[in-house]
């Protein structure tokens, strides 16, 4: 605004020689008014200007005054006119006109693998239920305290988090779950939405599960064989069933289509922490209740034909430590969803991290997906079965050459990283053998007194309860292995894990017919339970590989006074060689950006390959690998070839297999196994009784 | 932000600079002419010199004045939308959920609702290439109705159903849009169930004890379920809230078609399959509590008979959708009514409505329940409460039994002098059956009246006057597919014999004087509805130019009026007390004597009540459409209806409401109604 106007005054500064004098004053008092630079101060001279403007019959032969407030009425005025120009214009576009384009610019798009395949002649068959994950499913408010006034039945996660700008602490207040229940707060009643628009779009724009959607559609999928299990995803598995009775609905639903359509089984497509959750599900069906759904032993054989789990993070991923540990979960959804610059801006007054975190500290569901299995999966000290890993592997990939993978891999054996470590207090600390490393035991650490001063009060997080001795304690202990993450976590959080030991276990069961792994508490651990007994069943786990996802962390100590977190991750952490395995202070493998390949592909691989103990009835399992290719041009979107955690939604192979199981098609027809990375391999190096 | 303004000031310094050039190009082309060719050779910055020393010489034009006006008014808008939002919120009466939660009312029974006619959102999951990109969006309700005036011939087809299945035409699937936001709201700010669901909410409802029973409803009630499995839907629902919810019974509210519907649906769960639920006898004494009838239209509006013969139907979800504008506008080229007719004639729903029982409950030619209605009602009821005022009775009663009369003087005289009505059919449905002209001539719209000879057309004009009974077989002879089609899913009649097994097909199932109320002797029905709206009971028609409506001869002749000041008859419309759409007569029967006690159609004497809800208007604006109205939809917002939705959702009995609430004659006309019980 204020360099138009500048430039307004330079004009009225050289007035053509042919202008009367009048004019030329009447200019000059024009620029004096613009000197004073007072839109909105300088009253007068507005009211004048209004008047003026008033008798502009009378005034128009001497050219009314062109007056501060008249210019920016007439700027809102063309901004104003302009905008309804262009929308009544983007109105009466036809809507395939940004294909039009696109095609225009990039030559005809493939086909979406749905309009290919009702080409072939495929159709509905099995009806389909989908399981959201963590963060993608949309919250509604059914009750609230006095600030949450109007939002009745608005979304308050999901869709366009207007409110997180409009009332933030509100926000975080009634997103937050009780820190001694896990459930609703007095007073606040926050429900899942339920039905397709729950997850169908993150955000306006951000499909979630709306392109798969919109392909079942086309070979004749709709409401009545299509169904997805919204549930509310911050609580504990098992709470969602008593507080919203989620698990019996979706048990009920899923014998209500499988009844409506002539006997056919239902395929059950679930994503990310969905896939957790759905393992939950199935043992509590079959289970007596109370505690379980009464299904009887045989409900999954005669209800469930096949379970296709899309990015299955089935023994935890390691961001969830980061997250529970320091905030600082880089996760796709809730980074986006609260947009990159508002966790550092001053929204909370400073304290963005603390909120986030003390919000996210009461969501028991991201206790679930803490790394399970102990230092058996996911290495120890010394050791991790991703030993080797090349981490430049995306470069190579794209130059589609291995030269230099020698050289690479040399580097490698030297240094290679320790993904062991989940966690490590300083990088030197990461690289060194273990013998080399003084640990100290923090476990019988005292902690300290109470640092916390009353300013930081507001902002509770269980660290002002540790005090300073407690964060040395942690700190000297240096290195934390999946085994000792736990201890580490139930040191500086024991509230939150005692609440998470009730619902969530992390364990490998060494007798699995032990009474005690009857309790809910293991159903989501595949190394804690037995695949139902249903022979017939297919399970597939699809996920996109060659991203570099995170495994292990530095850390180092947080250098601001005490309000704040003590940890942070070292950033400046990296290995600043060929290899890219340091970066940033995250150890990265390969995985679609969030689930490490580990994690996703060793069950299927192996522990369920065949007849073992975990799978006592041999269902037959399927990898399912998406090599991941970035979009070519910015206007592909989100690309369909992406093999990101939840841009693979939109994949269109995976799409593909996806209908083709649902239209009829078995593991074997749709080629069984395809392996892009080193999980057999890794899978082989974890030494685990099958 | 600043970016996007610097844009615009950049493209607004490039216009201005071409008018200015422009206007130059009139006085001086030689000057324009050198001006273009320095331009070439100027620097940037001579260049932005130049500009600027033609905006400085700029008059103040025409478009600048708009402008200036524009922003002028967007400012002031902005500024009193601000000052609107902070003052402190106009003290608004306190809803009766808060209230009743402070009496120390919780959620107790699951609450199931059953949307009625027009109010349900539908949304759109395969269309033609016209409709592309509206992939599962609304093309009914919820929405803005947009696509009618983007597409409006594409939205009449996808809308539309197939003539002769009454399901889907190839290659379109629209479906009903599930979950509570079906018919919270119908378009943006005009609430159906949002006011309700919101006070149950306060007493601590949510989606686990609340479930909107949404379908299409513009199949026909069997077919929700041969298409969709909509109540093989309803039926799981029930029964999973009735388990999660520790064996509490369900009450069940439904609206108005939704009354008929969730009729429908108490038969079909006890029928044996295939073509019942297969939930045995007991079911709905083991699930239901109560059913809550919103503005029951229990015994069909005479409004779906004008719908159907005239397109004129005034139903107020419909008008206030399409705008009463659209209607008589010439958008898709004089035809509006025509497609209009077209479409909603293949919604077999809309039969469902048709006046029931015939002669008996509607009455003959010379009498009708509701003979001596005085028609000031409404007027007397808001304004002075002194009855002397004009409150004298017409010399003349109205015939409200003839429906559908042909003239005003038809539908006043008396029966004799009518014209050949003992046997009314033969004329005419011998011409119908003549072959018809084929209409060729540029008839795009294609109603079934083309095929109708017009002729037989006239003939069934001569006839003069209708009566319920009569009103079908004209029907059947101006619109014999679509009849056809219905007929194999709706029944009009009334039974003589109920154990007849032909009464066990699905046809009679929506009919209440042909269907047995369940056997659950410890269920309540409740008829909630609005009274003191006139309301429309029947018609005077007259045929139309052939010119200008060439597919629709028929049309209501708005010019016959009482001409007294009480008298019934308006624009061609005899209007009867009711909600707006539903008369009392067939909301309030069935509750006040066919059900009442143990009769035929109630064998096991389920417990029956009459609550009726006097309309009184909004005392001004900003109550928007009133807490006491009891309009057909706005009786949804009722906060008295709302109460007591409420008090037997936590638990209450029809007794503890206080029993029946009638302010209408509805117990005399009942009286006058003979039929077997």
């Amino acid at each position: 605004m204020a360099a138009m106007r500048r430039r307004k005054g330079a004009g009225g500064r050289r007035p053509e020689n042919s202008e009367p004098r009048l004019d030329e004053s009447k200019e000059k008092h024009y620029i004096e008014s613009e000197k004073s630079n007072s839109c909105s101060t300088n009253l007068n001279a507005d009211v004048n200007s209004i008047v003026l403007s008033n008798s502009y019959p009378a005034a128009k032969k001497q050219r009314p005054k062109w007056g501060c407030a008249d210019t920016c009425c007439w700027f809102v005025g063309c901004v104003c006119s302009m905008w309804w120009l262009l929308l009544f214009v983007y109105n009466a576009m036809p809507a395939s006109f940004p294909q039009y384009v696109t095609e225009a610019i990039t030559g005809p798009l493939p086909d979406p693998p749905g309009v290919k395949l009702a080409k072939d002649g495929l159709k509905a068959k099995h009806p389909v239920v989908f399981v959201p994950g963590i963060v993608t499913g949309g919250l509604e408010l059914w009750e609230g305290h006095a600030c949450a006034e109007g939002l009745f039945r608005k979304r308050l996660w999901g869709g366009t988090f207007g409110e997180v700008y409009k009332r933030p602490l509100c926000w975080v207040e009634h997103m937050s779950l009780d820190n001694e229940t896990g459930l609703d707060p007095p007073g606040i009643k926050i429900r899942p939405v339920s039905g397709l628009v729950a997850a169908d779009y993150f955000a306006p724009g951000y499909f979630v599960w709306a392109v798969l959607i919109a392909n079942l559609a086309r070979i004749g999928y709709e409401d009545k064989n299509m169904y997805m299990a919204a549930y509310d995803w911050r609580l504990s598995f098992q709470n969602t069933e008593i507080r919203d009775q989620t698990l019996s609905r979706i048990k009920s639903n899923i014998e209500l289509m499988v009844a409506t359509s002539g006997g056919k089984k239902v395929v059950v497509v679930p994503h990310s922490m969905g896939v957790l959750y759905f393992l939950h599900f199935m043992k509590w069906v079959e289970a007596p209740p109370p505690m379980g759904g009464g299904g009887g032993p045989n409900w999954c054989a005669d209800h469930i034909k096949a379970v296709m789990n899309i990015g299955g993070p089935f023994l935890g991923v390691p961001k969830a430590v980061s997250g529970l540990f320091s905030a600082e979960a880089k996760d796709i959804a809730i980074a986006r969803a609260i947009a990159p610059g508002v966790l550092d801006m001053d929204v909370f007054g400073f304290q963005t991290m603390q909120h986030v975190m003390r919000m996210t500290r009461t969501w028991d569901s991201t206790m679930s997906m803490i790394p399970k299995g102990g230092e058996t999966i996911w290495g120890g000290l010394d050791w991790s079965p991703e030993e080797g890993h090349v981490c430049s592997l995306k470069k190579r990939s794209s130059n589609g050459q291995p030269t230099g993978h020698n050289t690479t891999q040399k580097l490698d054996k030297s240094i290679h990283a320790k993904y062991g470590r989940i966690i490590a207090f300083g990088k030197d600390v990461g690289d060194f053998h273990s013998s080399d490393i003084e640990r100290i035991d923090f476990r019988g650490a005292i902690k300290g007194s109470n640092l916390a001063n009353t300013t930081c009060r507001d902002v509770w997080t269980e660290y002002h309860d540790m005090g300073i001795g407690g964060v040395k304690a942690v700190a000297d202990y240096k290195v934390y292995t999946a085994d000792s993450i736990l201890d580490l976590l139930q040191f500086v959080a024991p509230k939150m894990m005692t609440r998470g030991g009730a619902h969530f276990s992390y364990g490998i069961a060494d007798d699995l017919d032990d009474e005690k792994y009857n309790h809910y508490k293991y159903w989501s651990n595949p190394l804690e339970t037995k695949l139902p007994n249903a022979p017939d069943m297919e399970i597939f786990s699809m996920y996109g590989v060659g991203i570099p996802t995170e495994r292990a962390y530095v850390y180092k100590f947080s250098p601001a006074a005490e309000c704040f977190i003590p940890f942070q991750i070292d950033t400046s952490a990296d290995s600043g060689e060929d290899s890219h395995c340091l970066k940033g202070g995250v150890y990265l493998v390969n995985g679609d950006e969030t689930v490490p390949v580990l994690s996703a592909g060793y069950m299927p691989a192996k522990a369920w390959r065949g007849k073992t103990r975990f799978n006592p009835s041999g269902i037959r399992t399927f990898i399912r690998e998406y090599d991941h290719s970035p979009p070519a041009t910015l206007l592909e979107g989100r690309g369909t070839q992406s093999g990101a955690h939840v841009d693979i939604m939109g994949n269109f192979a995976l799409i593909e297999d996806i209908i083709r199981v649902a239209a009829g098609a078995t593991g074997e027809e749709i080629g069984g196994d395809q392996v892009h990375s080193d999980i057999f391999k890794w899978s082989e190096r974890i030494k685990l009784k099958l | 932000m600043a970016l996007i303004l610097r844009f615009r000031k950049l493209c607004f310094f490039e216009q201005a600079k071409c008018w200015s050039r422009d206007e130059k190009a009139l006085d001086s082309p030689k000057n324009d002419r050198k001006t273009a060719a320095g331009d070439d050779s100027a620097s940037p910055e001579e260049k932005k010199q130049r500009k600027k020393k033609e905006k400085s010489s700029r008059e103040w034009r025409c478009i600048d004045s708009c402008c200036w006006m524009i922003g002028c008014l967007c400012t002031a808008w902005w500024l009193l939308l601000f000052v609107y939002h902070c003052l402190p919120g106009l003290q608004a009466p306190e809803p009766p959920g808060a209230r009743l939660k402070r009496d120390g009312l919780a959620a107790l029974h699951p609450v199931v609702l059953v949307p009625g006619i027009v109010t349900g959102g539908l949304e759109l999951w395969e269309g033609r290439p016209c409709s592309h990109g509206l992939f599962r969006q609304r093309l009914w309700g919820g929405g803005s109705f947009t696509e009618i005036f983007k597409r409006p011939m594409c939205w009449l087809e996808h809308l539309s159903l197939d003539n002769e299945t009454g399901l889907d035409p190839p290659g379109i699937r629209v479906r009903a849009v599930p979950g509570l936001v079906a018919a919270d709201y119908f378009a943006p700010g005009y609430f159906v169930w949002a006011i309700l669901i919101e006070n149950l909410a306060r007493i601590g409802y949510e989606e686990k004890n609340m479930y909107m029973a949404a379908y299409d409803w513009r199949l026909s009630f069997q077919n929700t379920e041969v298409r969709d499995k909509t109540l093989s839907r309803l039926k799981s629902k029930i029964e999973l809230m009735y388990v999660t919810n520790g064996f509490k019974k369900v009450v069940v509210v439904p609206h108005s078609m939704g009354v008929i519907y969730f009729l429908h649906f108490m038969k079909w769960v006890e029928a044996p399959p295939p073509m019942g639920g297969g939930g045995g006898t007991g079911w709905c004494a083991k699930h239901l509590k109560s059913v809550m009838n919103i503005g029951p239209a229990f015994l069909g509006v005479p409004k779906a008979v004008s719908n159907m013969l005239s397109a004129e139907s005034k139903d107020v979800a419909f008008i206030r959708a399409m705008a009463p504008g659209l209607l008589d506008s010439e958008m898709l080229g004089l035809q509006t009514l025509e497609h209009v007719m077209r479409v909603s004639r293949t919604w077999d729903s809309i039969i469902s409505l048709f006046p029931k029982g015939g002669e008996a409950i509607w009455g003959n030619l010379d009498h009708c329940p509701e003979e001596d209605h005085r028609c000031d009602t409404a007027t007397r009821a808001e304004g002075n409460s002194s009855d002397g005022g004009h409150g004298f009775r017409l010399p003349e009663s109205t015939n409200y039994g003839r429906i559908v009369s042909f003239g005003k003087k038809a539908s006043q005289l008396h029966s004799s002098e009518l014209s050949t009505l003992s046997s009314p059919l033969s004329p005419f449905t011998a011409a119908a059956v003549a072959p018809s002209p084929t209409p060729t001539l540029g008839n795009k719209v294609w109603t079934e009246y083309d095929e109708v000879n017009r002729a037989s057309i006239l003939g069934a004009s001569d006839n003069k006057a209708y009566t319920a009974d009569t009103l079908l077989d004209l029907l059947r002879s101006i619109a014999p597919k679509m009849m056809k089609r219905a007929e194999a899913h709706f029944s009009h009649g009334i039974a003589d014999n109920l154990d007849d097994p032909k009464y066990d097909h699905y046809k009679h199932w929506s009919n209440p004087l042909e269907t047995k109320l369940p056997n659950a002797p410890e269920m309540e029905i409740y008829c909630l509805y609005g009274v003191g709206i006139p309301t429309e009971r029947s018609y005077v028609y007259k045929l139309s130019s052939p010119r200008k409506h060439r597919s629709i001869p028929l049309r209501i002749d708005t010019s016959a009026n009482g001409g007294r000041t009480g008298s019934c008859l308006k624009g061609g419309v005899y209007f009867v007390d009711g909600d707006e759409s539903v008369p009392v007569l067939s909301a309030g029967f069935m509750c006040a004597k066919g059900w009442q006690g143990k009769t035929r159609f109630n064998p096991s004497g389920i417990a029956t009540y009459v609550r009726e809800y006097r309309h009184k208007m909004p005392a001004n604006l900003l109550e928007g459409r009133g807490v006491e109205s009891g309009g057909h939809v706005d009786i949804m917002g009722n906060f008295g209806l709302i109460e007591d939705v409420l008090r037997v959702a936590a638990g209450a009995s029809g007794a503890e409401l206080g029993g029946d609430r009638v302010f209408s004659e509805i117990r005399k006309m009942s009286k006058r109604i003979s039929i077997e019980l």
